[in-house]
């Protein structure tokens, strides 16, 4: 009993006591419905139905139905996330500079609520080949009825991962913008800085690793395409990404254990690109964007 | 459109102004043609839900709402929203009752091991939800939870709980330790403190969270769609089960559920936005909480 509250006293100094405890519940949580399911399926990958240890993963790199889903998979990703983060930020440039942000920040936060799967309905009818879009072209002379498609193939799923993925880098990349001191750009302006000046020599630093990190969150939801996939490319063709592989020997083929080994591949391969770009990302600037006293 | 004023040392060329204005141009008029394809996509979906016949042709030959009595009864739309706000509002109910509380924790207590609780809870936000999904929904299934609408919300849990936290740290780092430091100066306990102090005093950010937890679960296919089974579909889920077996039903009739379902998010996003900026949505509030 004597030793009881100096145990007590000892652990609260170590910021252990009861409101401490209050971090358990989320913790456990998290432990065992992503934590433990992630072990559980590295585990299970290594369990193939042949009996070896690395069935799955050999099957994996033999199988060009299966391999090239990595390829097709960053060949939808890449491109678009750079692009979504090239036009991002001039915009938030400019966007930056509006008073009344909000009513563009709200029409663009639409897509990323209304989700993948709406926008999927939306576009096959609007870019659908008597869409509206398209409608507009032969209106105005850009393209005749049938000469092109833009649903049920790349540039389906390419498009819908624009009009989902270009706010959500936009409103990122907004955040990063506004949160640099005006005080700065005024400095470089006073000094004699022209825009692309100031852009290159002030802004381009700064920005660098809230750029990195915008490009990793959105890299890693455009990689992660599955609805669009499915429902606006060719789900076993061109568009064949690695999720729907992954939901295929799982809920098709119901091999549990092939479908971990492709979910544990998809998570490497995201792993390698984005350390690969935080590692770049450290080679930055990283310090205060303030004005001189932050 | 205020642009920083040059200093007169240097004075601005013609062309270089009007570059400046081609370049400002070009960033709106791409903004504005992005916009207009977004708008074009939901009018659609909505033009068509309210449409006759529409083939070959800028608008459907005639206008009804009889694709939404249809609608709610092919799809059993009743039974779907029955569900998808049981799951949402377990989803709301235990984010506040498990990511508060923890988040208290870690915004007022500096203990061992604090840096590897934040990347537990980091994780799942930084892992797209199919990467996890599928697993998990292995795991689900293996004890019996998979295909049954407890295997949704539990799904539905792993980034909600995460994002709850997160929100709320800053919020509570804001408020002054004092008025907790005074609660128990006058005899309150933990629970008489937190319900009388610190609840109203995060009231403000609790029902922003929960707001936007709200949203997400409505949206959140991934998750849902690897977990559910056939009586327990979200909406979102359903909407997709309608959109791939396009054909079997009239398009119309997809168009009247995606309608409902975007009346359903968007009602909820509206409230949500009421208390929170949009950038939110994305991005957790870093300034929110001051210096």
């Amino acid at each position: 009993m004597s030793d009881a509250p100096a145990l007590r006293t000892r652990l609260a100094a170590r910021g252990f006591d009861g409101i401490t405890l209050l971090v358990l519940p989320a913790a456990l949580l998290i432990a065992g419905l992503f934590i433990y399911p992630f072990a559980y399926g590295l585990y299970l990958s290594f369990r193939p139905k042949d009996g070896s240890v690395f069935g799955n993963y050999l099957k994996f790199i033999a199988d060009p139905y299966l391999y090239e889903t990595i390829g097709r998979t960053l060949w939808l990703a890449l491109p678009v996330t750079l692009l979504n983060l090239f036009f991002a930020v001039p915009v938030a440039f400019r966007v930056r500079l509006m008073h009344r942000q909000r009513l563009l920040t709200t029409i663009l936060v639409l897509p990323i609520t209304l989700g993948t799967v709406l926008v999927a309905e939306g576009m096959l009818n609007y870019f659908g080949p008597q869409g509206w879009f398209m409608r507009s072209l032969h209106l105005i002379g850009l393209a005749n009825f049938g000469s092109f498609r833009l649903v049920h193939n790349y540039w389906g799923v390419f498009i819908s991962l624009i009009i989902t993925g270009f706010p959500f880098t936009f409103l990122l990349t907004l955040s990063y913008v506004t949160g640099i001191d005006p005080a700065l750009e005024q400095a470089a302006a006073t000094l004699g800085a022209r825009a692309m000046e100031r852009f290159r020599a002030v802004f381009l630093p700064l920005l660098a690793p809230g750029m990195a990190i915008t490009f990793c969150l959105s890299f890693v939801q455009a990689y992660a395409v599955f609805p669009s996939a499915v429902l606006l490319g060719q789900a076993s063709g061109e568009t064949r990404v690695i999720s729907i592989a992954a939901y295929q020997a799982a809920f098709e083929q119901y091999d549990y254990s092939m479908a971990s080994a492709i979910a544990m591949i998809m998570a490497a391969v995201q792993l390698v690109i984005v350390t690969a770009v935080l590692a770049l990302r450290a080679l930055a600037y990283r310090g205060p964007a303030g004005g001189g006293k932050g | 459109m205020s642009d920083y004023s040059v200093p007169a040392l240097k004075p601005i060329s013609k062309l270089r102004a009007a570059g400046s204005k081609l370049w400002i141009f070009s960033v709106w008029a791409l903004t504005l043609f992005f916009v207009v394809n977004l708008i074009g996509i939901i009018a659609a979906v909505i033009t068509s839900s309210f449409g006759t016949r529409w083939l070959r042709a800028w608008f459907p030959a005639g206008f009804t709402p009889h694709w939404y009595i249809s609608a709610w009864d092919e799809f059993q739309l009743g039974n779907i929203l029955a569900t998808t706000f049981e799951v949402v509002g377990a989803v709301v109910f235990l984010c506040a009752l498990i990511g508060v509380p923890a988040a208290y924790a870690m915004a007022r207590r500096d203990f061992a091991g604090k840096r590897a609780f934040m990347l537990l809870f980091l994780l799942p936000l930084l892992v797209p939800s199919v990467t996890f999904g599928i697993p998990l929904a292995t795991v689900l299934y293996k004890f019996g939870l998979g295909g049954t609408i407890w295997g949704v919300i539990a799904a539905n849990l792993v980034p909600t709980v995460p994002f709850v936290i997160l929100i709320m740290i800053p919020f509570i780092e804001q408020i002054d330790p004092r008025m907790e430091a005074a609660a128990r100066v006058f005899g309150a306990g933990t629970v008489r403190m937190f319900l009388h102090v610190m609840l109203p005093l995060l009231a403000p950010g609790i029902l922003a969270a929960l707001l936007l937890v709200l949203v997400r679960t409505l949206g959140m296919f991934e998750l849902s769609f690897l977990t559910a089974g056939p009586t327990s579909q979200t909406l979102v889920v359903a909407l997709y089960y309608g959109v791939f077996a396009a054909g079997v039903r009239p398009v119309q009739s997809i168009d009247a559920m995606a309608v409902i379902y975007m009346v359903t998010s968007l009602v909820w996003l509206l409230v949500a936005l009421q208390f929170v900026n949009p950038t939110q949505i994305v991005a957790r509030s870093k300034r929110s909480a001051g210096p």
